[in-house]
């Protein structure tokens, strides 16, 4: 017979999110336990060393979006979280030149005069118009969203919040900002720029984790979704977790551990058990099980509700919603050891962006193309990837002299299209390798010595994620960040106040508001909900003002 | 000994900023041109971005020019008597080969500078501080068998810190991974290297006499390129300065040899640094003074803050219950590595470490032209703000 303990709460799953709810609670003072299926912890934020003296950032890779609210509350640099901005990128083309995007204003200028003068002013327009829809946005990050329909007094005063925000753009922006939220990043930077080049540098925040193309509509709010974060307060700078985005789940960890909390690896959420509409508590799939009233899932919405609670337990409208909740698997990744760093013979010696995020696509068609590929359920064939070499920054990463690179693929899709069938076993072994060599021909155009460099390489399908990580169809934000599936309609509407139909059932991952890019958000968020339904009032995550 | 200035003719001294031994370096490194003036030398506030250098602080390695620091070798048989007169920390418990922070006082106990002293032998030392102390040496040694000599342009240093400074050191073939914080080698005949600085990190002092000083450079820099070193400025420097929870002179006390107003002064105890005042040494210059000010009790305290809200509180005054006015802020920032709102403050007696309850920081804030004033909740702590094991970890890691 396995373990029956009994705790104040539960989390299920050691994601970023399941961690800062676990510690939010822990540090009120509740018993907590985390369970976790793998035998680390992390989630989608993990380090782990699959080659010898280097170490990879398997999912997830950079930081910008985290709340430091969150990182001051749980006082996560005590415990060894340290977030380093990169500098600027590239985009490379296949005839030996580069768009540079400086982090130094002035050379940004002229380099975008360079490729385009009447887009230097324009670059300005545009970063004016996104930075204004970044702070309209947010603030509501760290506030649980209003349910325009229920309409209890905190829905009322919350809503009356979002509309004092909107009413304080100003008629025009009030318009620009529908606009903005339902538009594709395609229309908008045509709206903006002239040049080829400068466009699809700056589209890839549009597409990045995301089942839409660059003309397809709602992506320009994704690229919202990637400037809205921030390193101390330079918002839009990105930044890389020093140890890998694995040492943000362990500060988390520690912060936990010493607040008293309990950790265990190695065996996941068979089932939640309830009783009359309650959660009493996790079966795991080991046999063991473990009570208590609270119990909150960091897995995505589909797989808590569909896989692992009884659908009898669940409204038909709430079940409904759930299935057609949109989790498309767009992206895969290549985690590579290279032996030194690869020659980028278009750039100046000593470049700042080879430190930054570096691309090959050239085009917005280009990048259409690779979106209908991926439609057609076929990985791109010309992809799109957002490339880092962090160990450039981070010593910790690789030995001294050799690198750590991250390449980001977009599009790969899930159910993969071999003969006719569209299926996610069709991502075999070789169909993978066929995968992995598609990207690095086409980093060739960057790097031409790169698959001399490459001395392991760690290859991702959206089937990975799904199956080490748990997310569904391998979306990296636990479910698409479409209009119609934030705010109070995230992940469905009537449940976007981390409650569930199950009463103690709470949803504290990326599928709850506002969504993923480990933020961290939805965790601190779901914490105060849930201890608002334990009546405390104080010791709760703070709200932005 | 004979004079022989007259039959020369005159050696004109040059005008404006002079440069270091090490600025054939930096000059080429500096994208931003913006210098500045230490001690008369062309320093640089800001090499690149100061962002960027004050990260390479605390993940990797950074070079820093510290050549213009005034430097001073004292040395004789009687030269450690002479010191523990001087200042008022006991010397006699400074071992050769170690390194001690110290401050040196008036006679009324006012703080003249602080500095770092090197014990190089039984009877050969150097004192390195921000300030001009050559007279007040010169004063101090009146009765003593010792030599006082000025060694400001004739030494030339270079701080290497980050937490990969060892491994650079170790790349460029210098043994040094047995130094413990504070102690101090010959690493090579004519190069000292001292594990000590000012970030609160790990990291290390170089100092060489000024015709070696690019060799050492290039052999550093070379060292480096595989640990990420980079050059650094003022500005990133202060940054690590103000985390590690170190004082700075003109800045959060005032050197009294500069004051020209009564009560500008502070003790060492109201710098927040009783520990370095032993009385049980005999006497040395301020005793007297500061014997009395330990019955009286300090008049204000340097006091850590932990600030509420985002804002940096700079030059913000400081208030109990949000209306009485007990002090001000002397250095503060956002502090990147820690996710906190850090100062460093003057708050006058009864406030101080003893006394912290509501205090209020009120800073004000330029938002695209309107003016905002908002009164933050200032905690008082207890610890220095950056506290990191690597800093003190003998040997040191890697990374």
């Amino acid at each position: 017979m396995g373990r029956h303990d009994r705790y104040d709460a539960i989390i299920a799953g050691a994601g970023h999110n399941g961690l800062t709810t676990a510690c939010y609670l822990a540090k009120a003072g509740l018993k907590v336990l985390v369970v976790e299926k793998n035998d680390w912890i992390g989630g989608a934020a993990v380090s782990r060393s699959l080659h010898p003296g280097w170490t990879y950032s398997n999912c997830s890779y950079v930081c910008s979006l985290l709340r430091r609210e969150i990182v001051r509350d749980l006082e996560l640099p005590r415990f060894g979280l340290q977030v380093i901005p990169y500098e600027g990128g590239a985009t490379f083309t296949s005839d030996g030149d580069y768009f540079a995007y400086y982090s130094d204003h002035d050379a940004l200028r002229r380099e975008i005069a360079r490729h385009e003068p009447r887009d230097v002013d324009a670059y300005d327009r545009f970063s004016q118009t996104v930075m204004r829809q970044c702070r309209f946005i947010r603030p509501f990050l760290l506030r649980t969203a209003p349910d325009p329909v229920r309409m209890r007094p905190r829905d009322i005063s919350e809503l009356a919040y979002l509309v004092r925000k909107v009413h304080g753009l100003g008629a025009r922006e009030i318009g620009e900002t529908l606009r903005f939220w339902t538009m594709s990043i395609g229309d908008f930077l045509d709206e903006h720029f002239e040049n080829d080049l400068i466009k699809a540098h700056l589209a890839g925040s549009g597409i990045i984790g995301t089942g839409l193309g660059v003309y397809s509509p709602g992506s320009a709010y994704v690229l919202l979704h990637h400037y809205m974060g921030d390193v101390d307060g330079t918002i839009g700078a990105w930044g890389f977790a020093r140890g890998g985005m694995g040492s943000i789940s362990r500060a988390l960890g520690l912060a936990f551990e010493e607040a008293g909390g309990t950790i265990v690896t190695g065996s996941g959420i068979d089932k939640f058990l309830t009783r009359g509409g309650k959660v009493t508590g996790v079966a795991l799939e080991n046999g063991d099980t473990y009570e208590a009233p609270v119990v909150a899932s960091n897995m995505d919405v589909k797989r808590t509700f569909l896989k692992h609670t009884d659908r009898d337990d669940l409204p038909g409208d709430f079940l409904r919603a759930v299935e057609r909740f949109k989790i498309r698997g767009s992206s895969g990744k290549l985690n590579i050891a290279l032996d030194r760093l690869p020659e980028f013979p278009a750039a100046p010696a000593g470049a700042p962006f080879l430190r930054g995020d570096m691309h090959c696509s050239t085009s917005l068609a280009e990048l259409e193309r690779a979106y209908d590929d991926w439609k057609d359920g076929r990985w791109s064939q010309s992809p799109y990837f957002d490339m880092l070499i962090p160990s450039q920054i981070d010593p910790t990463m690789a030995p001294p002299g050799s690198h750590m690179m991250t390449v980001f693929v977009q599009y790969a899709p899930y159910d993969l299209e071999v003969d006719g069938v569209r299926d996610a076993a069709n991502w075999t072994e070789e169909r993978r390798r066929a995968f992995a060599d598609c990207v690095l021909d086409k980093m060739s155009a960057a790097c031409p010595d790169i698959k001399e460099r490459v001395q392991h390489v760690e290859i991702r399908s959206p089937l990975e994620l799904e199956t080490e990580v748990g997310l569904t169809e391998g979306n990296i934000f636990q479910g698409e960040l479409t209009f119609d599936q934030l705010l109070f309609n995230r992940p469905v509407p009537g449940y976007a106040d981390y409650r569930s139909p199950i009463r103690g059932l709470y949803l504290v991952g990326s599928s709850a508001h506002p969504g993923g890019g480990v933020m961290a958000a939805p965790g601190a968020n779901a914490a105060r909900e849930i201890l608002i339904d334990l009546g405390r009032r104080s010791g709760l995550p703070a709200e932005a003002a | 000994m004979k004079d022989t200035r007259h039959d020369l003719p005159p050696e004109h001294v040059p005008l404006g900023l002079i440069p270091t031994p090490f600025q054939p370096r930096l000059e080429p490194l500096s994208r931003t041109k913006d210098w500045m003036n230490w001690a008369g030398y062309i320093s640089p506030a800001v090499l690149d971005t100061m962002e960027f250098e004050y990260f390479a602080i605390r993940n990797q390695a950074t070079l820093f020019d510290i050549s213009p620091m005034h430097k001073y070798r004292v040395s004789g048989p009687e030269a450690l008597g002479m010191l523990n007169r001087l200042v008022t920390r006991d010397v006699r418990k400074l071992a050769p080969g170690r390194v001690a922070y110290v401050m040196w006082c008036d006679e009324d106990g006012m703080v003249i500078d602080d500095g770092t002293l090197f014990r190089l032998s039984e009877t050969e030392f150097r004192l390195c501080c921000q300030e001009p102390q050559f007279s007040w040496l010169l004063d101090a040694a009146w009765g003593y068998d010792v030599r006082v000599e000025d060694e400001s342009h004739s030494v030339a240093g270079l701080s290497l810190q980050g937490p990969t400074s060892a491994s650079v050191l170790l790349e460029a073939g210098f043994e040094i991974d047995h130094l413990r914080p504070f102690d101090l080698a010959e690493a090579e005949p004519g190069l000292l290297i001292s594990r000590t600085g000012f970030t609160g990190d790990l990291g290390y002092e170089l100092w060489i006499s000024p015709d070696h000083a690019l060799a050492l450079w290039d052999r550093l820099w070379d060292a480096g390129q595989t640990w990420g070193i980079r050059a650094i400025g003022y500005h990133a420097l202060n940054m690590a300065r103000i985390e590690a929870g170190f004082i700075a002179a003109g800045v959060e006390f005032q050197p009294i040899h500069h004051t020209l107003r009564l009560h500008r002064g502070r003790t060492p105890v109201e710098l927040g640094f009783a520990w370095l005042v032993d009385f049980d040494k005999g006497h040395f210059n301020g005793r007297r003074a500061l014997v009395a000010q330990a019955e009286r009790g300090p008049r204000s305290m340097i006091v850590k803050l932990d600030i509420g809200g985002f804002k940096p509180a700079a030059d913000a005054l400081i208030y109990y219950r949000k209306k009485r006015e007990v002090g001000h802020i002397t250095s503060a920032m956002w502090s990147p590595t820690l996710k906190r709102n850090i100062a460093l403050a003057e708050v006058r007696a009864p406030f101080g470490p003893d006394r912290t309850k509501d205090l209020w920081v009120e800073i004000y804030l330029n938002q695209e032209g309107v003016w905002q004033r908002r009164m933050a909740r200032a905690t008082v702590l207890s610890q220095p703000f950056f506290r990191n094991p690597r800093a003190r970890a003998t040997p040191p890691a890697a990374f």
